[in-house]
């Protein structure tokens, strides 16, 4: 797969902009062009925070309304806000709780990465778990668990600390497929 | 400060060096801003300064980290606003160094005086104007277009469409800028800043320049009479910059051929080659990339009107390439009514457009919700919330012009009434009193400012006040840092070198006769404090309050372990901490009826405790 185009949502503080550009340095690793676009300013104050992401040969960082493969929700409210942005046959990873109600058209998984990441001790740490998450619904990324644990040592190299909670949480949300 | 983003960890000089060291050769991920950073340094810029505003800030920052992963010396300031940065950076270019001022498009405004004079007198090193604007707007007062102020000052303007254009267009605006000796700006909006691409680094040119500063008293402090010479030769290289080779449009598909053309700039024109190529239509219709839409090319203006019977313009945020297209009836865009001429052009509104022109159809676009998301607040346990508290408290019936930073929040508290622009909270105080006292009623004026932009815009307008025996409370906000921005320095915490300036003696040197510093997180005694101002305006004049607490994501801050709060079975679920105070630590249970807390994000801070009308909300135990 050479060609993908994701939506990373939620709320300020959750860092979507880390797993975005991990995702971007994962592509470009692999050889591809990559286009993001981020959320800056006001709305990172817990509002909400939308990436966009697309590997691949593209001239605009936007992704046009039905034209994405995959949205990650790291909060469930943005499933509604943000599934305009996927194509008829797109997908949903989404954290949410048991209790939350996510009503989707596409296919969705969903983990409760809040309650995993408080019993981890890494409140920091629910952003990687639903990209692992996502990773484990196989062959719908462009890259691999392993292509995006490489990508995590790089980026946090120097940071032994970060490194093995960004690493533990990745891998709860790669175990956490049922 | 100005509305922004934080800074990504990518931007700090440390991760940067070592990417640099393990990537040399391989492309890397930018932000838009962080190419833009690497090509100055890349072209031997040697002095850069800026004013933190988004979608710009990340500019400076990216500056700082790769002068010092490349261990170059440079002048890289963050300014106290962007007039003064801009002239620092003029002054080095007088001097015939290579230098640039970066700031948002509102800030421009502020620096608009230096420059519009400073394009008379022209540059000798190369000299770049960077003002991001932000089509939406995500994040500012206005949408303003920098490329009409370019054309009020009659500079050249560069539109770049991405992060890997933004980078070749900054050694194209050093080039254009030398050639015609003035000051050229470089325009990207908040798609180009805050897109991120893979971005081949260049080496630095090493053009080792020193300053050498040529008087020329009849140029360099040229009076009325040399002015006008001065403006005639201006015009002269207008005319010739509408005829430099490197910076003509570019004609992308040559291979199309059409009685109809499309010509774009900027972030639309990305947008529009991938929805032409998309549509099946890069190869039916001739595509034009606009790269400087002022002054535009004087023979492309004549060659297009005469080879095509229909042109469609896009560009942001105004038509200013289209109004230099003079045929009213071969033009399509914003003046004709074919392209709206408000908000940002996103793709799937120039998807219609061009569908429309080129008459194809398309299917329909899939539609977002109405209404819906959740709007920004204050962080949990930001010092900014407690002060709000405070200041409904003690004036419960006042007014409260506030200003531009993360305190513009208040808003959803009731602590925000207005704002205007930066340093107007402290005018607009004295406004209200005095729009009051000569209409023979007394009322309390609770003003509320940010210590950076206090520092920016917030000292002449207090000095008035003083002199003009304003009575009102100025609360300045001092979280000792920029925060909205991302946490850049402020002159009272400057970057290692740097000589701190107090606010407090700033205050008192203006000559206000009180001035008190409190801790905001002590809630009870800090209300006491703004009631205590609060009577000495009443009687006597301006009275200020600095509410000092530093801000709880500024990563230069010691960390500081508190123990989180919980919420008993007493909790009456009267929702006065939820929809009064606001915390988002703090949410009400549909279920249950009462509150609960988020331990995902609470901070700790404790203020609730005070907030609780039933005192509910206590200590978590057995937690740090």
């Amino acid at each position: 797969m050479n060609h993908q185009q994701l939506i990373i949502s939620g709320v300020g503080g959750q860092g979507i902009l880390f797993i975005t550009r991990l995702l971007a340095e994962t592509a470009i690793a692999k050889g591809f062009h990559v286009l993001t676009s981020e959320t800056h300013g006001m709305a990172q104050r817990g509002g909400i925070v939308i990436s966009h992401l697309k590997v691949g040969d593209f001239s605009s960082p936007l992704v046009r309304p039905g034209q994405a493969d995959g949205l990650l929700a790291l909060k469930p409210e943005t499933v509604p806000l943000h599934r305009h942005f996927l194509k008829p046959e797109g997908w949903i990873v989404a954290n949410a709780t048991p209790r939350a109600i996510v009503e989707a058209e596409h296919p969705l998984a969903t983990m409760d990465a809040d309650s995993i990441a408080l019993a981890m001790g890494n409140p920091q740490a629910v952003n990687l778990m639903v990209l692992g998450r996502a990773i484990a619904q196989s062959s719908r990324l462009f890259c691999t668990a392993t292509e995006v644990e490489e990508a995590i040592q790089r980026k946090l190299a120097r940071k032994k600390g970060a490194l093995d909670g960004a690493m533990a949480a990745f891998r709860a949300g790669l175990g956490a497929a049922p | 400060m100005r509305n922004t983003g934080l800074p990504d960890q990518d931007v700090t000089g440390e991760t940067l060096s070592w990417r640099l060291f393990l990537d040399r050769i391989d492309p890397i991920l930018m932000q838009g801003n962080e190419a833009i950073a690497r090509a100055l340094v890349e072209n031997g810029c040697v002095i850069a300064t800026s004013y933190p505003g988004t979608p710009a800030s990340e500019i400076l920052s990216g500056v700082m980290a790769w002068q010092k992963a490349e261990g170059l010396a440079m002048h890289v300031e963050w300014a106290i606003n962007e007039k003064v940065a801009l002239e620092i950076a003029y002054a080095g270019s007088q001097s015939g160094l290579r230098t640039a001022v970066a700031m948002k498009q509102v800030g421009l405004n502020v620096a608009s005086d230096p420059l519009m004079s400073a394009v008379y007198l022209g540059v000798t090193g190369g000299f770049i104007v960077i003002s991001a604007d932000d089509p939406g707007p995500h994040s500012s007062q206005t949408e303003q277009d920098s490329r009409l102020l370019a054309m009020l000052a009659k500079i050249p303007v560069l539109d770049p469409d991405s992060p890997g254009q933004a980078q070749e267009m900054v050694s194209l605006a050093y080039e254009l800028s030398e050639e015609f000796q003035v000051p050229v700006m470089l325009r990207p909006t908040t798609r180009v800043c805050h897109a991120c691409q893979d971005i081949q680094p260049a080496p630095v040119k090493k053009l080792g320049r020193t300053a050498d500063f040529r008087k020329d008293p009849s140029r360099w402090a040229a009076t009325p009479n040399f002015r006008y010479r001065l403006h005639l030769e201006l015009n002269e290289k207008l005319a010739r910059m509408a005829a430099y080779g490197p910076t003509a449009p570019r004609r992308l598909n040559p291979a199309a051929h059409a009685k109809k053309a499309i010509v774009a700039s900027g972030a639309a024109a990305g947008h529009a080659r991938e929805i032409m190529k998309n549509l099946g239509l890069w190869d039916n219709i001739p595509f034009f990339q606009v790269l400087q839409p002022y002054p535009l090319h004087g023979e492309f203006t004549t060659e297009i009107l005469r080879s095509f019977d229909e042109i469609l313009v896009l560009e942001e945020t105004t038509g200013v390439i289209e109004m230099q297209l003079r045929d009213r009836d071969k033009v399509r865009g914003k003046l004709s009514g074919a392209v709206p001429e408000a908000g940002e052009l996103l793709p799937e509104l120039i998807e219609g457009i061009i569908a429309g022109f080129a008459g194809v159809t398309v299917p329909a676009v899939p539609q977002p919700p109405t209404g819906g998301g959740r709007r920004p607040t204050l962080c949990p346990g930001c010092p900014h919330r407690a002060s709000f508290y405070a200041i409904k408290k003690a004036a419960p019936k006042g007014i409260y012009p506030s200003d531009i930073g993360c305190y513009t929040l208040g808003a959803n508290l009731g602590g925000v009434d207005t704002v205007l622009c930066m340093g107007a909270s402290v005018s607009q105080a004295a406004g209200f009193h005095h729009a009051y006292r000569v209409t023979g009623e007394e009322r309390d004026v609770v003003a509320t400012i940010g210590d950076s932009t206090f520092f920016h815009s917030g000292i002449p307008p207090l000095i008035d006040a003083v002199s003009q025996r304003s009575r009102f409370v100025l609360v300045i906000l001092d979280n000792s840092t920029t925060a909205m921005t991302g946490n850049q320095p402020t002159p009272a915490v400057p970057l290692a070198g740097g000589v701190p300036v107090e606010i407090s003696s700033v205050v008192e040197g203006c000559g206000v006769r009180f001035c008190k510093t409190g801790d905001p997180l002590d809630l009870p005694g800090f209300t006491r404090l703004v009631k205590e101002a609060v009577e000495f305006a009443r009687k006597d004049s301006v009275a200020v309050v600095i509410a000092k607490s530093p801000c709880l994501v500024d990563r230069n801050r010691p960390k500081q372990e508190r123990g989180q709060v919980e919420v008993d079975v007493t909790c009456t679920g009267c929702r006065v901490c939820t929809s009064q105070f606001e915390c988002p630590a703090l949410v009400f249970d549909e279920a249950t009826k009462k509150v609960t807390t988020d331990l995902l994000i609470c901070s700790g801070c404790g203020v609730c405790l005070d907030v609780c009308p039933s005192r509910s909300i206590k200590p978590r135990e057995g937690k740090p």
